[in-house]
């Protein structure tokens, strides 16, 4: 056996395994998932309704599709408008020699770690009308929730959804601002402050600028974890009331899994799976690519 | 491809070794003890901390204290919902079933992951970028966008539904591309003369790779395992699907203890609370490896 073949079936051997197992259960799962689209199909039985793009004009056309699409959108936007400056100011507070810092990352990293189920029930009994503590916290500086509650009200869900969801991930937000601030060279503020630089002033013109890569992929990590939401608002609210917190991952499973539209569930995953690529691929393209410009070799800070 | 700047550019202990300096080095500008740093800190902590300890709690009391006054102490301290719990036999099978499936799939990702990184960091061969193309491409994919044709292979082609395999494979399949693309540059920054000298000494690249690779990769694997892990305790949306009655996980179990028994609130927030300490407990101890990871995988 000559060295070159020998390589080779190395590198078979190594690689193998993840690859078959990727290809079963990813790639083939996702072609499958295109080829059930184009077909009315219950569940059971050969697929042989062939219907083309049937599923995916009526899923486009499904009022309670466009706007969990639309659903996602704002989360996703939200997420970012709410989190990073939150986040930021937290970050930047908290980057500083004090006493109890450790601590206090650890107990920031706490709603993180809970399993987004186990945040949900929680916050699901917290925001009980009337007899859950929110409302009664608001009831004794005179204010008082909506009838149905926070999770109950059309007008109120959405936003409180995004409230919760904000309670989980802010803390991973603020974690990884904290370590992307540790390791800008603490020269720069000694510079700074040599040259008198503000406490602010530093901040603005030396922490954020450098900051900037972990942030843009921060918010890319996050856009992509808002248009696959599904089990904050599967246990919070269900997609409802009235249809007013569904996402399309809540609308595919709801199709899928209720009712055996697995033609319309899978038509709806293709379109949340080319919505993803399309904002991770212009993310990409107008965004993230400043980073590639700024690693290139010799790296200079502007 | 979107994915490549996510990829880490140093390996998770070289991004350590720089925090660490930063941490003695750290005397930005104001010091600590300001009030208002203390004041927002406090606030933080509130909120934070606020709505977990308020369900441990309330675990504490009964449905009438809790109707009486929802934010108020136990008075007197009840162990019945906790207690409830404990003696719930279904509560253990859940977390038996959680805890199973969580080390399967660690044990395929990390075995399955560093084999696969080993080659694509350190042999030179035709495809290479390709083949680790094809896995960035998969950090774009979430169960979620497979999940109907998924459920279809498991329970109807494999019937692999209800058991401890058919969550663990796919939810290893999928945790496989953010691991490769963690341990790849990791194995990559590995001194080349490591393997000249254990080349010359006459060991196989296998070789190196059991006896030289393997320990000194501990770290990076230790990352990417508890990540796998972490992501398959707090797993919902497939265990939602092929699981059902004795197979359920604890998010599963969780989630139908709550509607099963919305009346009893107080023992919803005992199970709750009961079903996240252990998994706080592993995961705040396995803190530095979690940021590590993200960071690895955050870092342009």
């Amino acid at each position: 056996m000559g060295p070159a073949v020998r390589k080779r079936l190395e590198i078979l051997f190594f690689t193998a395994p993840a690859l078959l197992l990727f290809l079963f259960f990813v790639v083939w799962p996702i072609i499958k998932a295109v080829q059930f689209s184009v077909y009315r199909w219950k569940g059971y039985g050969p697929l042989v309704d062939f219907v083309g793009l049937k599923n995916y004009v009526s899923v486009l056309q499904n009022d309670v599709f466009i706007d969990a699409f639309k659903h996602n959108i704002i989360i996703a936007i939200a997420s970012i408008l709410i989190q990073l400056p939150l986040g930021l100011a937290i970050a930047l507070l908290l980057n500083r020699k004090m006493k109890g810092q450790s601590a206090l990352r650890t107990i920031i990293f706490v709603p993180y770690v809970l399993a987004e189920v186990i945040a949900s029930v929680i916050w699901f009994q917290l925001l009980q009308p009337k007899y859950g503590v929110v409302d009664t916290i608001l009831a004794t500086v005179g204010l008082h929730g909506p009838a149905q509650g926070f999770l109950g009200d059309p007008k109120w869900a959405l936003a409180t959804v995004i409230f919760v969801l904000t309670w989980k991930y802010l803390g991973l937000a603020i974690i990884l601002f904290l370590a992307g601030l540790q390791s800008v060279p603490e020269e720069l503020y000694e510079a700074a402050q040599i040259d008198g630089a503000s406490w602010w002033q530093v901040q603005r013109r030396i922490t954020i600028p450098l900051l900037g890569p972990t942030i843009r992929t921060w918010a890319f990590l996050s856009m992509i974890g808002s248009l696959q939401l599904f089990d904050m608002v599967w246990i919070l609210t269900g997609g409802g009331p009235a249809n007013s917190t569904n996402t399309m991952a809540t609308f595919l499973i709801i199709e899928g899994t209720k009712r055996s539209n697995y033609g319309i569930a899978s038509a709806a995953s293709v379109i949340l799976f080319v919505v993803s690529l399309v904002a991770a691929l212009l993310y990409q393209r107008f965004i993230l690519s400043r980073d590639n410009l700024t690693s290139a070799p010799g790296r200079k800070k502007r | 491809m979107s994915a490549g700047t996510v990829s880490p550019s140093k390996p998770p202990h070289v991004a350590m070794t720089a925090k660490e300096q930063g941490f003695h080095k750290k005397k930005t500008s104001l010091e600590g003890g300001n009030p208002l740093v203390w004041g927002i800190a406090l606030v933080v902590i509130a909120l934070t901390l606020g709505p977990v300890l308020y369900g441990i709690l309330s675990g504490f009391r009964t449905n009438g204290q809790l109707a009486e006054d929802p934010a108020a102490l136990p008075d007197p301290w009840v162990l019945k919902n906790y207690v409830g719990v404990l003696t719930n036999p279904s509560f253990w099978r859940y977390a038996g079933n959680s805890a199973a499936i969580a080390i399967i799939t660690t044990t395929i990702v990390v075995v399955f992951g560093i084999m696969a990184a080993y080659p694509l960091a350190r042999y030179r061969f035709k495809g290479r970028e390709q083949i680790f193309l094809v896995f960035v491409m998969g950090l774009l994919f979430p169960a979620t966008v497979a999940i109907i044709p998924l459920f279809i292979l498991i329970t109807k082609e494999l019937h692999l539904g209800n058991t401890w395999w058919g969550v663990a494979l796919p939810q290893a399949a999928f945790a496989l591309p953010v691991t490769v693309v963690i341990l790849r540059p990791f194995l990559q920054a590995l001194p080349n003369e490591l393997e000249e000298a254990a080349l010359l000494d006459g060991a196989s690249r296998i070789g190196f790779f059991w006896r030289i690779l393997l320990p000194l990769s501990k770290p990076g694997m230790v990352t990417v395992g508890v990540l796998a892990f972490v992501g398959s305790w707090n797993a919902y949306l497939l265990p939602l699907l092929l699981l059902q009655d004795k197979m359920k996980t604890l998010p599963l179990g969780v989630a139908d203890f709550s509607s099963e028994h919305s009346s009893d609130i107080a023992g919803v927030f005992a199970f709750t609370s009961l079903a996240m300490i252990p998994a706080l407990i592993f995961f705040l101890a396995m803190q530095k490896q979690i940021v590590n990871g993200l960071q690895g995988a955050v870092k342009g």
